[in-house]
């Protein structure tokens, strides 16, 4: 061999070796290096997951009457790997089955067909499961048509008839709960991605608002999941696991569905009263807490919606109707997302802050028909001169003037529009010990925070709206280019980032900018009622297991105490006592066998509704009773509602008649709904078919 | 004395034994090689046999039986009088080429994924003539440029084109066709060989730059059909085409990276078993070995073929004979670039064409021809040693 054909050997050699060696890297890369990822790619061409959704967990009351169950529907599904194997894709048979159902024809198709297989926009009513589950063209079928299918599996080949289990809210006593109880829904793309550290499938079922998604981890259980492995043609070669679905816990929760039924009528009466006083009354809350563990035990939102709606499939109408302004939005839980003016409920604050700032609680003051504040001249209720009277009486005819005297002097002393280092702020102090501006905490998704109006406020309020008032000539539109208007936009230019006068004194009788959610204002009343504790709001009671076990407790929070001496607190217990026996709920409340303390509001409101009437004012009653040993606090609230006591004041009483069991000026024996003065602390035994107790 | 008559009889027994002048080394390799390839041909077409109420051991029973019929030429080959060899190659030379004319008639050829190259024949079984003239090819050439005409020790420019026209008949057959892959294997083949037997180096040169060349204007003139573009392409960019050449070749590559480091277990393999990979008897036998044998047993059938080649080297850089040295460079080169491509392609670092993987995939034919190439190889060897 020469030496040109050793080297070229030699060469050939290296250049093969280097080849194979090169193999080796590939292989090395994706096998070990990129393996897991391939791993991955492989798993999810091979196997297919059949989901079989758990058992959802039941809500159940404080006496474990069901709020939520599961309803057994009777479901016609079709099997899409049987009709695919037909000559004509089972065209014939879904035709049959349209016409047996009365169904359109169209609708079987497109409800039949995974989502991937119609084009885009098209998809509506498509099914967003997989090819291996069964795929349900009615949920409550008739039984009797149900059987025909399954007797004439010739005429009907890959379709069948199964139970299945329904999210049903039985609405027992006519309670309707939706905005505590939420409702369930399909998930949806954003549920799949979130990164909750759950699995979840798509064909089942999750909470989409209330309870029912606050509680979803404990009320969804785990679904049961069959992975088959397949070939190219989707043919099952084997099962890869086969897990049982294990039913999801109970949710105990701390309220009483004869209470809440109640509630709910109490509150939908109130905003038809407003409305056949002339009012616009278009919404409403009312609330019912334990005042000695803040555990909530009715609560209601008006208008409403039926959470049943939803698995039966919501028609277009209803799902924009739920969000439209002109049905005042029922999809809103105005008890914790509703933000109103407390108007004179405020007054409960005032007295603390009076207190503080030294004011003698037993002295008289002077109650004039208005008040000069600066050069404007703030008129008490009605303009009427009241004469003089001692604080509590004040508070019980709900004087307004003596308030504004108070908090106009204090403005001063805090330096007015050139206010001091340290302002004693005795009324922005008061409402803080109160905690505000923090939320009740409730177990019910997207909670409003209250607000207020103080200092700091005024500040990054005018922030943001310096530039339009500022130039308010070039930026306001025309119809706000009256004089008052443009005169006002100058004073907010000079000294919007101020508390002025005006504001201050507004804010002593909870007018202006400072707003609250009626459950603030329940926890507010609540803890006067209870001699100054805070309570967190709380529904639930207890997670329990199918078998009973109980998995979590919820125990009664303590969020503070009010800072006041305890001598106010009981002025103001006394004061509020007062209301009801000689103030502006005596009427209401005349001859009410229970002693009730509380408080009405009639809150004005500006700006004018979508039909161009101006609005009508809020009507309020904040209340905790029995008096001397104070157990529940009931507040009510009816947007646009007019007078405090007339439209919410006659709703509590409403409602404190559903609590002890009163007819007439009566208590009936054993009418009341917590037989011993006390909501249950036991857990309920927990069954479906747990009915509420009757009322003699 | 009587140590020398002990091994002057062990020495005779030696000989005497049918597997004398096989090289241990190459042997073992080839038979390991052949051992898996059938494990693997019964692990890729068992499961979806059975499951479709087939015969489970279809595949398993033919390949044994190729294997077989492979290992009688292949000692044929080993202990045939290479100047035999010599008569037969015009023999084998001819009939490949007719071979290769009979399967581009309509009728009697028959199309398998686009490219004519089978000849079917009864029973279910078919001829690949294209195999029988890559060893046509490389005897052939090794002739020319081993025997000496004039006095110069080295090839002439004259047996070099004496030699590329041995070549170039068969390899304008198999452009027809379209076979892409085996033009390519048969082209490293010849330009091994002649860069081997010392020929003058521009004509080495001038062959790698025809051949980058050819590859260009093939693809731009159309005589590379529109699936073999499709082929390139996906290559290049696999998300060109989800479901055709692209798709196959990303799921010969996910089925490979499952594999990871032990695999599934033979028979276990989930992918293999689901047939997700197109052809996985043949073609992408390959991709059954990543899966189920994990980078452990798939580097060892890489390794197995290291060993065969590093043995096929030292043979043919210890034999004395031009000829030998030659037919063992062809084949050598027929069998790596062979294996290159075939896991190459598995494994995404080359383009898609249809080449069996040699000693392992299922296939009469390709079996057939590297056995009588291995056969080539140990009877060099056996020659060698003399």
């Amino acid at each position: 061999m020469n030496q040109r054909s050793r080297l070229s050997l030699l060469v050939v050699q290296i250049l093969i070796v280097s080849l194979l060696v090169a193999l080796l890297g590939r292989l090395f890369y994706l096998q070990i290096a990129a393996g897991p990822k391939y791993r991955d790619a492989a798993l999810s061409i091979q196997s297919r997951d059949v989901v079989a959704p758990a058992n959802r967990g039941l809500i159940v009351d404080a006496y474990g009457v069901p709020l939520a169950l599961n309803k057994v529907g009777l479901a016609i599904t079709i099997d899409r790997i049987e009709i695919d194997k037909q000559a004509d894709k089972g065209v014939e048979v879904m035709q049959r089955l349209a016409k047996l159902l009365k169904l359109n024809y169209n609708d079987v198709y497109t409800n039949t067909r995974l989502c991937g297989e119609l084009p885009i926009g098209e998809r509506a009513g498509c099914w967003t499961g997989s090819r291996y589950q069964p795929i349900p063209i009615t949920k409550e079928a008739n039984p009797n048509i149900a059987l025909q299918i399954v007797e004439r599996p010739d005429q009907f080949p890959g379709v069948d008839a199964q139970p299945i289990s329904i999210r049903s809210y039985p609405g027992l006593v006519n309670v309707n709960a939706a905005h505590v109880l939420g409702y369930v829904g399909p998930l949806t793309e954003d549920d799949l991605t979130k990164d909750t550290g759950k699995q979840y499938y798509r064909s089942e079922s999750i909470g989409k608002a209330g309870l029912e998604i606050q509680y979803d981890s404990y009320l969804r259980g785990i679904p049961g999941i069959r992975t088959l492995i397949v070939d190219r043609k989707e043919a099952i070669t084997r099962e890869s696991q086969n897990t049982q679905p294990i039913a999801g816990d109970h949710l105990v929760t701390s309220l009483d569905i004869r209470l809440q039924a109640a509630t709910e009528k109490a509150l939908a009466d109130a905003v038809m009263r407003g409305r056949a006083n002339g009012y616009t009354s278009d919404s409403g809350a009312a609330v019912v807490m334990d005042i000695r563990t803040g555990r909530i035990l009715a609560l209601a939102s008006y208008p409403t919606y039926d959470p049943n709606a939803f698995e039966k499939g919501l028609t277009v109408q209803q799902a924009s109707d739920l969000f439209s302004e002109k049905k005042a939005v029922p999809a809103l839980n105005r008890a914790l997302q509703g933000l109103f003016a407390p108007a004179s409920t405020f007054k409960s604050v005032s007295v603390v802050a009076a207190a503080a700032a030294g004011y003698d609680l037993n002295a008289s003051y002077n109650c004039p028909s208005e008040v000069q504040v600066g050069t404007r001249a703030f008129q008490n209720y009605d303009s009427k001169n009241q004469g003089r009277m001692n604080m509590k009486k004040a508070i019980a005819v709900s004087c307004d003037t003596i308030w504004y005297k108070i908090a106009f002097d204090e403005w001063l002393r805090d330096g007015g529009l050139r206010p001091k280092e340290n302002p004693n702020d005795y009324f922005f102090k008061a409402a803080q010990s109160f905690q505000l501006t923090q939320k009740v905490g409730i177990d019910l998704p997207s909670e409003s925070r209250s607000r207020l109006a103080d200092r700091d406020y005024k500040k990054s309020w005018f922030k943001q709206n310096k530039d339009f008032y500022c130039n308010y000539k070039t930026r306001a539109t025309k119809a706000q280019q009256t004089p008052f208007l443009i005169q006002l936009a100058a004073e907010n230019c000079v000294d919007g980032d101020k508390v002025r006068a005006g504001d201050a004194v507004n804010f002593s009788i909870g007018q202006g900018d400072t707003v609250v959610t009626p459950l603030k204002l329940t926890q507010m009343y609540a803890a006067i009622g209870n001699g100054g504790t805070i309570w967190q709001a709380l529904i639930a009671k207890a997670i329990v297991k199918t078998d009973g076990t109980v998995v979590k407790s919820f125990v009664p929070n303590k969020l503070g105490t009010l800072t006041t001496a305890p001598s106010t607190i009981k002025f103001l217990q006394s004061a509020l006592r007062e209301v009801i026996v000689s103030g502006t709920g005596a009427g209401v409340f005349a001859g009410f066998p229970v002693e009730v303390s509380g408080k009405t509001g009639t809150g004005q409101v500006f700006g004018r509704n979508p039909n161009g009437t101006l609005k009508d004012d809020t009507s309020w009653f904040a209340s905790y009773a029995p008096s001397k040993k104070p157990r529940f606090a009931v507040v009510m609230m009816v947007g646009q509602g007019g007078f405090g006591a007339s439209t919410s004041g006659v709703g509590v009483r409403q409602i404190y008649e559903a609590i002890f069991g009163v007819k007439g000026n009566k208590v009936v024996p054993g009418a009341a709904i917590y037989p011993n003065g006390k909501p249950p602390t036991d857990l309920p035994r927990i069954s479906p078919a747990t009915k509420p107790k009757e009322a003699p | 004395m009587s140590q020398i008559a002990a091994r002057q009889r062990l020495y005779r027994r030696k000989r005497s034994s049918i597997f004398h002048g096989f090289d241990p080394v190459l042997t073992a390799a080839v038979a390991a090689l052949l051992l898996i390839g059938t494990l693997l041909v019964y692990a890729a077409t068992r499961d979806w046999y059975a499951r479709n109420g087939l015969d489970p051991q279809y595949y398993l029973k033919r390949h044994v039986i190729n294997i077989a019929i492979g290992a009688l030429l292949a000692y044929g080959t080993t202990v045939i009088d290479y100047r035999l060899l010599r008569a037969y190659t015009p023999i084998v030379w001819g009939l490949g080429v007719i071979g290769l004319i009979i399967v581009l008639i309509p009728g009697l050829g028959s199309e398998i994924n686009g490219a004519k190259a089978w000849i079917a024949l009864p029973g279910g079984f078919q001829i690949q003539p294209a195999e029988l003239a890559k060893i046509s090819i490389i005897i052939g050439m090794s002739m020319i440029l081993s025997e000496r005409t004039h006095d110069s020790d080295e090839p002439n420019s004259r047996d070099v084109l004496q030699a590329l026209a041995v070549a170039a008949i068969p390899i304008f057959f198999i452009l027809i066709q379209p076979d892409m892959g085996t033009v390519f294997i048969i082209s490293a083949s010849v330009v091994t060989i002649i860069a081997v037997s010392g020929s003058p180096t521009r004509w080495v040169v001038g062959l790698l730059l025809i051949a980058v060349l050819g590859g260009v204007v093939a693809t731009n003139t159309g005589v590379i059909s529109d699936y073999q573009i499709k082929r390139l392409q996906t290559f290049v960019d696999p998300t060109v085409d989800t479901q055709g050449t692209g798709y196959q070749l990303r799921q010969a590559r996910i089925t490979v990276g499952s594999g990871g480091l032990i695999g599934t277990g033979l028979f276990n393999g989930p992918q293999t078993n689901g047939r997700f990979v197109p052809e996985q008897q043949t073609d992408f036998i390959f991709t059954v070995a990543g899966e189920e044998l994990g980078f452990l047993g798939s580097g060892l059938i890489v390794i197995l073929y290291l060993i065969m080649l590093m043995r096929a080297f030292a043979i043919a850089r210890r034999t004395s004979d031009p000829f030998g040295r030659l037919v063992t460079t062809g084949v050598i080169a027929w069998f790596a670039f062979q294996i290159f491509e075939n896991i190459g392609m598995t494994l995404g670092l080359m383009p898609m064409t249809g080449v069996p993987l040699p000693f392992i995939s299922y296939g009469g034919s390709s079996m057939f021809a590297t056995l009588i190439g291995f056969g080539l190889l140990q009877n060099v060897h056996a020659r060698s040693r003399g």
